[in-house]
């Protein structure tokens, strides 16, 4: 590793990184995704895992680009700039059930972290009990991290493990392309596509997955993460990252303002749900188990484009997790918190609050 | 003699808050972090930089670098 100068972790580098993540989410609503749904990792995994039958859901299913995309832009960037690192074997299987339960979590509420930023930029006024639960959830997060929390030291890998989700994302997108989208089918080869719903609402296929690349090469070189945005200010009152979830939101408020499609209010909010209970307690377990894991469901994908074979076991969690969500009725709807929602919220709140009591070890 | 910290294996926050208990305990240094991602070398040196400490690099073998911290 070689200490060199990297315009994108200064503070102008963040602020950049976020006002373009802004944008490029609400140009992808603009073209096609879901209301305030732009970029959304834990909804599009949601959708992949129904692309791929994992669940059945057929509201949701479609093999977002943009995921694929920010895997395979933050492994370029790692390429790019030496930071290709296969590293790994700190609690893997306690890292996927974390992403589990926060892919499931965030469900119930209906947006992982940067949907929290969509929503809210969208004037979505649920999303303010979104946003005081993930960052309650952060919260007790950095409680353990001041007891000494710690899932232990990674060592480094084989150069061929950190392929391995990266791979997975590349073979994914050669099926996206033999198996296209065919109108008025709710399957193309072996891919399932939803013919209503959220998951029928995509923008273009290349500016999905240039987006996603833009994104995940931005992403590794800035560490953007809305979950250390919150953690950091809380932990030791750093607000670099906090800049660029900021940046992220003012720059699609703006983007939205302009295009008229800010609708502040409760009302005829798209992909929401009415409980705020819920909303409340469902990010805070999301963002509980985001804290314990080290990083926002975004953050791990770009760490496992970097090799990291931990945040790539995190990222099957989250997309195993959403996949049950709705196979077992934990996810809600627009109407209402699924049938098993408040159960799967209260046991991941307790599984996570666990992980964080038996792993905590003073002056780890 | 600086205390040295070993953050390698570590993503953040974890070697940001070694490094703070460090300060905690000493709050003047000066101290040597062993990192070994860049991610933590910056927000590293961010940390000791915002508490008023220099902060000075160099390359270790298999990608580590230190980071000599001590108070201007």
């Amino acid at each position: 590793m070689k200490p060199g100068f990297n315009f994108f972790s200064t503070t102008t580098g963040i602020i950049a990184t976020g006002l373009v993540f802004g944008v490029l989410a609400v140009l992808l609503q603009q073209s096609g995704n879901p209301g305030n749904m732009g970029i959304c990792v834990v909804c599009f995994n949601r959708d992949i895992a129904g692309a791929l039958g994992l669940h059945r859901a057929a509201v949701v299913q479609y093999l977002r680009p943009e995921i694929l995309g920010m895997v395979l832009g933050a492994f370029g960037a790692a390429l790019a700039f030496g930071e290709y690192k296969p590293r790994g074997g700190s609690a893997p299987i306690t890292r996927f059930l974390l992403g589990a339960i926060a892919g499931i979590g965030a469900l119930v509420f209906l947006g992982c972290p940067w949907r929290v930023i969509l929503r809210l930029a969208g004037g979505d006024a649920f999303a303010l009990f979104g946003l005081a639960g993930l960052i309650f959830g952060v919260g007790i997060g950095t409680v353990f991290f001041r007891k000494g929390f710690s899932l232990g030291r990674s060592q480094s890998q084989g150069k061929v493990s950190g392929l391995i989700l990266p791979g997975i994302m590349l073979a994914l997108t050669a099926l996206y392309l033999a198996d296209p989208q065919i109108a008025g089918e709710a399957k193309s080869g072996v891919l399932f596509y939803s013919l209503k719903g959220p998951g029928a609402q995509h923008a273009p296929f290349i500016f999905s997955i240039c987006a996603g690349l833009a994104v995940g090469f931005l992403a590794q070189r800035s560490r953007f993460c809305t979950m250390g945005a919150l953690r950091d200010v809380l932990l030791f009152k750093q607000w670099h990252l906090a800049l660029g979830f900021l940046a992220m939101l003012a720059a699609a408020l703006v983007l939205n303002l302009f295009f008229g499609a800010f609708h502040p209010g409760f009302e005829n909010q798209p992909v929401a749900q009415p409980d705020n209970l819920w909303n409340f307690l469902g990010m805070t377990t999301a963002g509980l188990a985001f804290a314990l894991a080290g990083g926002c469901p975004g953050r791990q994908l770009f760490m496992a484009g970097e090799g990291d074979n931990d945040a790539a076991v995190f990222a099957l969690g989250l997309l195993v997790g959403t996949a049950m969500a709705h196979n077992f009725g934990m996810a809600s709807s627009p109407a209402s918190v699924g049938p098993h929602g408040i159960a799967a919220t209260l046991a991941g709140l307790g599984i996570c609050l666990c992980i964080g009591f038996f792993n905590c070890k003073r002056g780890a | 003699m600086s205390t040295t910290i070993d953050t390698r294996g570590f993503s953040c926050p974890q070697p940001v808050l070694m490094f703070l208990n460090a300060v905690k305990a000493d709050d003047h240094g000066p101290f040597c972090v062993l990192v070994d991602n860049d991610a933590s070398l910056e927000n590293v040196s961010r940390a000791a930089r915002n508490r008023g400490f220099s902060v000075e690099t160099s390359a270790e073998a298999d990608g580590v670098t230190r980071l000599d911290i001590s108070k201007q």
